[in-house]
């Protein structure tokens, strides 16, 4: 079957949040349309009553104690934060289409 | 045409655990901003999550306190998205192998007792908190975020569309709120936001079975804002389809200032948050015993209260309701009713003065102490103070927590009675005023008033006036 | 010899017999990265003056007479996706390139703890996606035994350290063979533990259900020494493991008897070179010589193993690398709206091959996809995890490839992500099955190259690992292995990068 990738480009780079250029998505659109094609081969296999494994080690969860411990002081939390403002992260605008997906 | 209403409620709800889901930080709340937060609730790079077992205890106490079936096996996921509060830009959540499933509450509505059933009960983690410089998000220049909130453990509780109007609504929420504060797993407060609850919202003609489109309401503050928006959105969809037109599946906002809902409508259309198992946390696997101890430590639960109130003191069912509403007032009344048996006049003083003085003096009722109460009704019953004096030294009781009885020993407060005690204070008045005694003496009765006033008055209202009445007559 | 040129195991020895001070040791390994690192260049961020002093913090204790771990003074390189507190960690990426953590990985406190003086961070491909260290925002790592070649990835700087003296030991990662097909490529033992053996707190993830910190060394030996220091249970990280750490260094005695051994015959997997599959033959009879039983096993899922693998390291890479969004810390681009921001700082701070893995696993995650995709990769590798129980019941070790080739030229492969990708095919398999897997030295292609044999165990079998690793290294006539670096010499100040 043959496979393109080229239509899908743009929407998936929309959900992944990443602006790519032309040139980019024309590059990508190849690279990922080989490489899922190679992936899809998985479609043979028969996994008929076969459970997903997502994770490899078979026991339950661990449960801490409840118990508060120190944070970070204020300065090394925010330390990385590319911009600040009394203590708080500064974002840009807030638009309705990415308040609409919360 | 007649539209029925249909009803979803997804309810989000703050755990009262002492540290987050995830990590070690208090969840201790108005903390400054960005100072309860480690490398796992900012999502640095590198950081894992680890399970807080007392969630976990909660988010199955508040499930089964809400009759919902405890799945022993349960997984965790992720929902993707972007979004300035959300540190990993995924949620850690449950997905298709939630905590709990089905559950049910009994809320009255108008037309009497009706079962609410509840689709899930999951676990996730609470995002953080975005400031905005304008007052509301749209509009505003840029965005500040604080993450102490971030990682906090959240219920999320997912009722059937089984709710008809706003005011049922509501009254659902009023309901599932005392219950979860009687289970004691969140403090509830939806000014705070530990309490939010989003709805859905679709309109179909009357005898129709199917669904028609919904609308998703956000932003709902207060339990009677979830009513009025509610209300605002059925008379907005009334219009538009009984003008023709059709509902479209969107997103709004309601704007408590104007009072009406806002569409927030992306250009992209819905969302799609790639679920996924969370790989870094195994599966949640609960012993049997586990949650049989927590169903038995579950406490009386309200409707339970409710019945058990009005077999066991004779209240009526108004009464109950009052006493359960509010889980304090019910523990207070029945303390004080150990010690003082008489449950109709106790229930008078409760709801009339006592929360009078509560309100007025701005106090808690689990702040007073009920067995002084029950001693001052006791003072009341034995004749030893007057009505007034009672409703006096209660409002001091509730002001500063003193004794009744303390306060009527010190202050000799007791009521005069007593031939021995009162007798001189009636020659005395007599003496004093000849002209009333005249009065009275030629059948003008209002002059023995005047007369039992002055008695009165120089005892500071503590002489018993029944016996009052009968010396003076005696000795006129 | 000198002393950067030792193996850990004797650089501890003379150490705690007080031959050598850990100052001294810590020097020569300095100098070593100053002669041979501008042209190789495995290090992002070197930290000479915060190795020398701990060393000369674990000389003064060892003066005092304090107990010492073995590998105390030791010092040693750490791959830069692992975090260190206040010293920058940058998964080779341009978004995190002044990313300074504020806390210590689990294993990175376990080696200040110890005493082992930290050289510096070591460079790697962008998150750790790729298989030549290629994929560096900075610059590549040249292969020491040939400089026109890569050194295999993505733990490339972790490798190259290693094989050319820089430092005796290394911490590096393995997803899919991150680990083991770059030591296989520049000559070193590099040890995949079992999933949860070691704590991935502070690891940047990549693919989390599949990522192990793992390590580099030029024997076996010292491999066992340092899982001593980095195995075990961590409250920090939920999936790692209870079980009891044994003393990985005791027992590794040579001693074949009885071991059963399988040599996989690959299925229909392309580009093997022959004289790869020649050596591993070669080590097969080795085995069979000194008392081993060998028979062949075949795992017929391995080609299915990569394109599964090529679908669940995206999506949860998409997953895992949706933080970096210029909001909390590393590189912020303008913008006017927080979409126009997202969108740009991610499109511009991460690199191609990054992009396209995180396009790749948005994709296989998203709506109508979900099921064909990612759902069914899981469920290949159910069907995977079973072959390998099938294959452990009949023998107690596999024996195989590290890489189907030797290094490859700088350059050969980066057009071509799917052929890049397929040099790792002898390693994915028994990452998405969680199995231990060491690589370890298999002789020389005609070319002169390094060639790596891999051995995969049961879970928590390390210690066979170890153990057969040095049999095989006491067969060879001189271990470690060093490259001669003449090219250095003959090129001298003026070689390209
Ligand atoms: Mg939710
Ligand atoms: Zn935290």
């Amino acid at each position: 079957m043959p496979f393109d990738f080229g239509k899908e480009v743009d929407h998936v780079a929309r959900l992944a949040r990443l602006s790519l250029e032309e040139d980019e998505k024309e590059r990508m659109a190849g690279q990922l349309s080989d490489i899922l094609k190679t992936a899809r081969r998985i479609q043979e296999l028969d996994t008929t009553g076969i459970e997903p494994t997502s994770h490899v080690t078979e026991r339950p969860a661990v449960l801490r104690e409840d118990r508060v411990r120190p944070s970070l002081p204020l300065d090394k939390a925010l330390r990385n934060a590319p911009r600040r403002e009394k203590g708080f992260v500064k974002v840009p605008r807030i638009t309705v289409s990415e308040q609409d997906q919360k | 045409m007649k539209y029925e209403v249909i009803i979803g409620l997804e309810i989000h709800l703050e755990l009262l655990t002492a540290s987050k889901l995830f990590c070690g930080c208090s969840t201790a709340f108005g903390r400054e901003p960005n100072t309860n937060c480690c490398p796992v609730c900012l999502g640095l790079p590198g950081s894992l999550p680890v399970f807080n077992r007392r969630a976990i205890e909660l988010a199955v106490t508040a499930a089964l306190a809400l009759n919902s079936e405890i799945r022993l096996w349960s997984r965790f996921d992720r929902k993707n998205y972007f979004y300035p509060d959300l540190p990993k830009a995924y949620q850690v959540s449950q997905y298709d192998q939630p905590l709990a499933r089905g559950g049910y509450l009994e809320v009255d509505v108008a037309v009497g007792k009706r079962r609410i059933n509840l689709e899930r009960v999951h676990l996730e983690e609470e995002a953080g908190k975005l400031v905005h410089a304008g007052h509301s998000i749209i509009g505003s220049g840029y965005s500040l975020v604080d993450y102490n909130r971030a990682g906090i453990p959240l219920l999320e509780i997912v009722t059937a569309p089984e709710m008809h109007s706003g005011r049922e609504a509501r009254l659902f929420l009023e309901d599932l709120r005392t219950v979860l504060l009687y289970a004691g797993v969140s403090d509830c407060k939806m000014e705070e936001g530990s309490l939010r609850c989003d709805a859905n919202i679709s309109l179909r003609p009357e005898g129709s079975s199917i669904l028609g489109t919904k609308a998703e309401v956000k932003n709902m503050n207060s339990f009677r804002s979830v009513e009025l928006a509610l209300d605002y959105e059925v008379q907005r969809q009334e219009k538009v389809l009984s003008g023709g037109g059709s509902v479209v599946q969107e997103t709004c906002h309601w704007d408590e200032e104007n009072k009406q809902t806002i569409t927030l409508r992306g250009k992209e259309g819905s969302s799609d948050y790639r679920y996924f198992p969370e790989p870094d946390l195994l599966p949640l696997v609960l012993e049997n015993t586990f949650v049989e101890d927590l169903g038995r430590s579950l406490p009386e639960l309200p409707s339970e209260r409710r019945e058990r109130l009005r077999e066991q003191y004779g209240l009526e069912k108004e009464e109950a309701f009052l006493l359960t509403a509010n889980r304090e007032l019910g523990d207070f009344f029945e303390k004080a009713a150990k010690a003082y048996p008489v449950y109709d006049n106790l229930f008078n003083w409760v709801q009339g003065d006592l929360l009078y003085q509560l309100r007025e003096n701005d106090k808690k009722v689990e702040e007073i102490d009920p067995n002084l109460l029950a001693g001052l009704l006791q003072l009341l019953d034995e004749g030893s103070i007057n009505r007034p004096v009672a409703k006096e030294l209660l409002a001091e009781m509730v002001q500063s927590g003193a004794d009744p009885k303390e306060m009527v020993r010190e202050r000799g407060l007791e009521r005069i009675s007593g031939r021995d005690r009162l007798l001189p204070l009636v020659e005395q008045v007599i003496a004093e005023n000849p002209e009333a005694v005249e009065n009275y003496r030629q059948g003008k009765n209002k002059a023995l008033a005047f007369l039992v006033g002055k008695v009165m008055a120089a005892t500071k209202g503590r002489a018993d006036p029944a016996e009052l009445n009968r010396l003076l007559k005696e000795k006129i | 010899m000198r002393l950067y040129e030792m193996t850990a195991a004797e650089l501890s020895r003379r150490l705690q017999s007080r031959e050598v001070s850990s100052a001294e040791v810590v020097r020569s390994f300095l100098e070593r990265i100053d002669e041979v690192d501008p042209y190789l260049r495995a290090f992002i961020t070197r930290t000479p003056d915060l190795a020398l002093k701990s060393a000369g913090e674990i000389d003064s204790r060892r003066m005092r007479g304090e107990t010492l771990h073995p590998l105390a003074g030791v010092p040693i390189a750490v791959k830069d996706n692992i975090s260190t507190l206040a010293l920058r960690t940058t998964c080779a990426s341009r978004i995190l390139e002044n990313y300074i953590p504020p806390f210590d990985a689990t294993v990175v406190a376990a080696l200040k703890k110890a005493g082992m003086p930290i050289l510096g961070k070591t460079n790697l491909d962008e998150f750790a996606m790729g298989s030549s260290t290629e994929n560096s925002a900075f610059f590549p790592t040249r292969n020491p035994w040939d400089p026109g070649r890569v050194p295999g990835g993505s733990s490339g700087g972790s490798v190259v350290a290693v094989a050319t003296g820089m430092a005796p030991l290394a911490l590096g990662s393995d997803t899919g063979g991150s680990i083991r097909q770059p030591a296989s490529l520049c000559g070193v033992t590099g040890l995949r533990p079992t999933y949860g053996r070691v704590s991935r707190y502070g690891l940047v993830a990549f693919a989390s259900s599949l990522d192990q910190i793992g390590t580099v060394s030029t024997t076996a030996f010292d491999g066992a020494l340092l899982m001593n220091l980095i195995a075990g249970y961590d409250p920090l990280d939920s999936t790692s493991l209870p079980e009891e750490v044994p003393d990985y260094r005791a027992g590794l005695e040579p001693g074949l008897d009885k071991l059963r051994v399988g040599l996989i015959r690959y299925g229909r997997v392309d580009g093997f070179d022959p004289e790869v599959t020649e050596a591993v033959n070669k080590a097969a009879s080795m085995l069979e010589e000194h008392g081993a039983k060998v028979g062949e096993v075949s795992l017929p899922l391995t080609d299915y193993g990569l394109s599964a693998y090529y679908l669940i390291a995206p999506s949860e890479a998409s997953s895992n690398l949706g933080r970096y969004d210029g909001v909390r810390y590393g590189f912020c681009a303008d913008g006017d709206s927080i979409e126009a921001m997202f969108s740009r700082t991610r499109g511009e701070g991460f690199g191609a091959e990054v992009k396209r893995r995180i396009m790749i696993g948005t994709y296989a995650l998203s709506a109508g996809y979900y099921d064909a995709y990612y759902l069914k990769a899981m469920k290949v590798r159910t069907l995977i995890r079973r072959d390998y129980e099938k294959a452990f019941k009949k023998f107690d070790l596999l024996l195989g490839a590290a890489s189907p080739t030797p290094a490859f030229k700088l350059g050969e492969k980066t057009e071509d992500p799917l052929q890049m990708y397929l040099s790792d095919v002898c390693n994915i398999t028994d990452s998405l099955a969680g199995m231990p897997s060491l690589a370890v030295p298999g002789g020389f292609h005609s070319s002169g190259l390094p060639l790596g044999l891999q051995l995969t165990a049961r879970p928590m079998q390390e210690k066979l690992l170890l153990k057969t690793g040095r049999f095989f290294e006491e067969q060879r006539a001189e271990y470690p292995l060093r490259p001669s670096l003449d090219f250095l010499e003959e090129r001298g100040g003026d070689y390209e990068i």
